[in-house]
């Protein structure tokens, strides 16, 4: 077996792409895949060590560059940090599949309790 | 699931469990789902049967938990297939080339064990990646540049091992050059040490890289002879004063004249850093451009331009000496850099741009100097790893544009080394013109080589990978092509994606194929039972070898 996109996964990708993310409410709770709430002081290291190159402001950062198109004109912020929207299942989503030039990433880079305080971060009060 | 030729599922269980207590229960990984992430990202077989997709994956945290791994793979059968930072996208990715291997995954093997700044060198684990070095670097205080590539997510030792360049001096920017010293966990578990390191009381492991005896380095990299566990680098002090100069030249034979000058005063150590070739009329910028971290602009260029970069007559030479007149824009730039103290990298200059007078009507900018650290305006500005800092922003290349809605999802490249003459970079735009045109694809712009290697260039082409079968075979009709049309006129790759290793090694075939033989024969002896990466660049242990040609 080669995919590892059940029908179910890929339905649920089909949704976060075409839709965007800005479709669901903000300060979602930041619940990881086990169920248990990750920790955002230690989800802003797993921000910067994993995701900041790419999806902080500027114009060295591609991952922002390229959102700023998808997003232009349209009240949701290219760079990941400034978003106040972005659910725990379409962030782990995006990291365990990878979304056009960024790959996925295992589970020796990033584990699930990371990726929970990652969630955890990004969803921050603010 | 998929299984290697000769595993059964029993066998596989057994190799589980060894790997299991290897290395503990959390550290292997056999779920759908979890082996799934070991997937080439930019795989160019995307979803056929033949994308290469392991089987397992498993994680140990140190060399003896390595050693204990490969024990398993002897026991069982089961092929592992060793990842440093699983980040060699383009080029395979985290992703076995055999179908069903165990991915030996040692990210977690990720310890920067020294750093030695009067020696401006490290020694640091495969787990590393160039960011995770740099980290380490400036939180040590040390004052030292690494030497990265683009982009900067992999590994030290990843890298060299494929033999990856970079972007500063000579010296560093040849990734494999620049290691002193490996450790290595061979096919039957044993440990060994390169170099000085094979004196157990060593002082100067990271001091000097011969050792005694036959110097074996080189067998590590693009092989598949054993695990790397670490490696020494040889590091750049940082120096006061980076200069770059740009320099332009308006007829378009004047290529061969402006190589050659750039060539002589690299050789010369008279330009030390990177340099690199350009076409303003083309726009087509140079890579490592430090004034710019984006690719080369997308706009449309005048057609008949394009195709008279690619004629070069008497005619296309009219036409681009009257654009040239007509835009004010150069047929030609080059861009040289100089890394040293101010006084001395000012003084370079001016020795190269009395070499590059001889080429009429040269001209010059002003030159660029910058001093360290750079500001953070400046880092959101330049090319990073021509300063030694890892990056990810080579990847504004395939995001989406107003001009490409969507985005990439991939690609691999085709690179081979030609020589280091305008000639060449004019015969092989040529040649790999015609090969495009009877593939029925787009032309691509006239093509200017990468200038990593002292006396080589290399020729990159960027083919996409997709998500669509069609296309994916289409592309990889024309890079086998391109590989075998390369070969006949003697220009060979330096590395390829995992779907050409067989191709690109049937290509060293001097001798009847005495290389490949030669390989086989290491292979068979350090591996017998072919545990280790089977087909690895073309490399082939015993028992998958068609007809064991050995």
């Amino acid at each position: 077996m080669i995919s590892p996109r059940s029908p179910a996964t890929a339905l649920v990708a089909a949704a976060f792409l075409t839709a965007g993310c800005g479709i669901y409410a903000a300060g979602a709770a930041p619940a990881g895949a086990a169920g248990t709430i990750g920790d955002p002081r230690a989800g802003e290291q797993v921000y910067a060590k994993w995701c900041g190159e790419c999806h902080d402001k500027g114009p060295n950062h591609p991952g922002t560059q390229s959102l700023a198109i998808k997003y232009r004109g349209k009240d949701i912020p290219a760079a990941l940090p400034e978003r106040t929207d972005l659910p725990a299942e379409a962030i782990a989503y995006f990291v365990r599949h990878g979304v056009a030039l960024m790959p996925q990433f295992r589970k020796t880079e990033i584990t699930e309790a990371q990726l929970r305080d990652l969630s955890a971060w990004l969803a921050r009060e603010r | 699931m998929t299984l290697p030729p000769g595993i059964d599922q029993a066998a596989f269980e057994r190799a589980i469990a060894g790997f299991r207590r290897a290395v503990g229960e959390e550290w292997v990984f056999t779920s759908q789902e979890d082996v799934a992430l070991y997937r080439d990202a930019y795989s160019p077989m995307w979803n056929e049967p033949d994308e290469r997709v392991a089987s397992a994956a498993v994680a140990p945290a140190d060399v003896g938990e390595v050693q204990a791994v490969m024990r398993v793979a002897n026991d069982t059968g089961l092929p592992v297939y060793p990842i440093s930072t699983g980040k060699n996208l383009g080029y395979g990715g985290s992703a076995p080339t055999l179908s069903g291997s165990a991915v030996l995954d040692l990210k977690r093997m990720d310890r920067v064990l020294d750093i030695d700044e009067a020696n401006a060198s490290v020694l640091v684990e495969p787990g590393v990646s160039y960011f995770d070095l740099y980290r380490a670097v400036r939180d040590a205080g040390a004052k030292l540049w690494i030497d990265c590539p683009d982009p900067g997510w992999g590994s030290p030792i990843g890298n060299a091992l494929d033999r990856g360049g970079g972007y500063t001096r000579a010296q560093f920017r040849n990734h494999f050059d620049a290691h002193c010293g490996m450790e290595v966990v061979l096919p039957d578990g044993a440990l060994l040490r390169t170099g000085m390191g094979a004196m157990p009381e060593a002082k100067t492991w990271q001091q000097y890289k011969a050792g005694f005896g036959p110097w074996i380095d080189g067998l590590f990299s693009q092989s598949n002879f054993g695990v790397v566990t670490k490696m020494g680098f040889w590091m750049m002090p940082e120096p006061e004063a980076a200069l770059i100069g740009r320099v332009y030249a308006d007829r378009y034979e004047d290529l061969p004249a402006l190589v050659r000058i750039v060539t002589h005063l690299e050789n010369a150590g008279i330009v030390n850093g990177m340099p690199g070739f350009g076409s303003p009329l083309l726009q087509r910028r140079i890579p490592a451009d430090p004034r710019s971290s984006a690719p080369n602009d997308s706009s449309a260029v005048d057609r008949s331009v394009h195709d008279a970069f690619y004629d070069g007559d008497k005619a296309a030479r009219a036409l681009i000496a009257e654009r040239v007149r007509a835009t004010g824009s150069s047929c030609w730039s080059a861009l040289v850099k100089f890394y040293g103290p101010e006084r001395m990298v000012r003084l370079q200059w001016e020795l190269a741009k009395e070499r590059f007078a001889e080429i009429p009507g040269v001209r010059f900018d002003e030159p660029e100097i910058y001093g360290f650290p750079l500001s953070d305006e400046e880092l959101e500005q330049v090319h990073k790893p021509t300063f030694g800092i890892p990056s990810l922003a080579i990847f504004n290349f395939g995001i989406r544009t107003d001009l490409r809605p969507e985005p990439m999802v991939g690609h691999q490249a085709f690179s081979p080394v030609i020589p280091r003459t305008g000639e060449a970079i004019f015969e092989v735009n040529k040649v790999f013109a015609g090969i495009f045109r009877d593939e029925g694809l787009p032309l691509p712009p006239f093509n200017l080589p990468g200038c990593v290697w002292e006396r080589a260039l290399m020729m990159i082409t960027i083919f996409p990978t997709t998500h669509d079968e069609a296309l994916n075979t289409k592309y990889r009709r024309a890079i086998q092509r391109l590989i075998a049309e390369a070969a006949r006129r003697g220009w060979g790759e330096y590395r390829t994606p995992v779907a050409y290793y067989d191709a690109v090694m049937a290509t060293y075939s001097f001798g009847d194929n005495a290389l490949r033989r030669f390989h086989e024969t290491i292979k068979d002896a350090l591996d017998p039972n072919g545990i280790v990466s089977p087909g690895r660049y073309g490399i082939w242990p015993r028992r998958n070898r068609a007809g064991d040609r050995a």
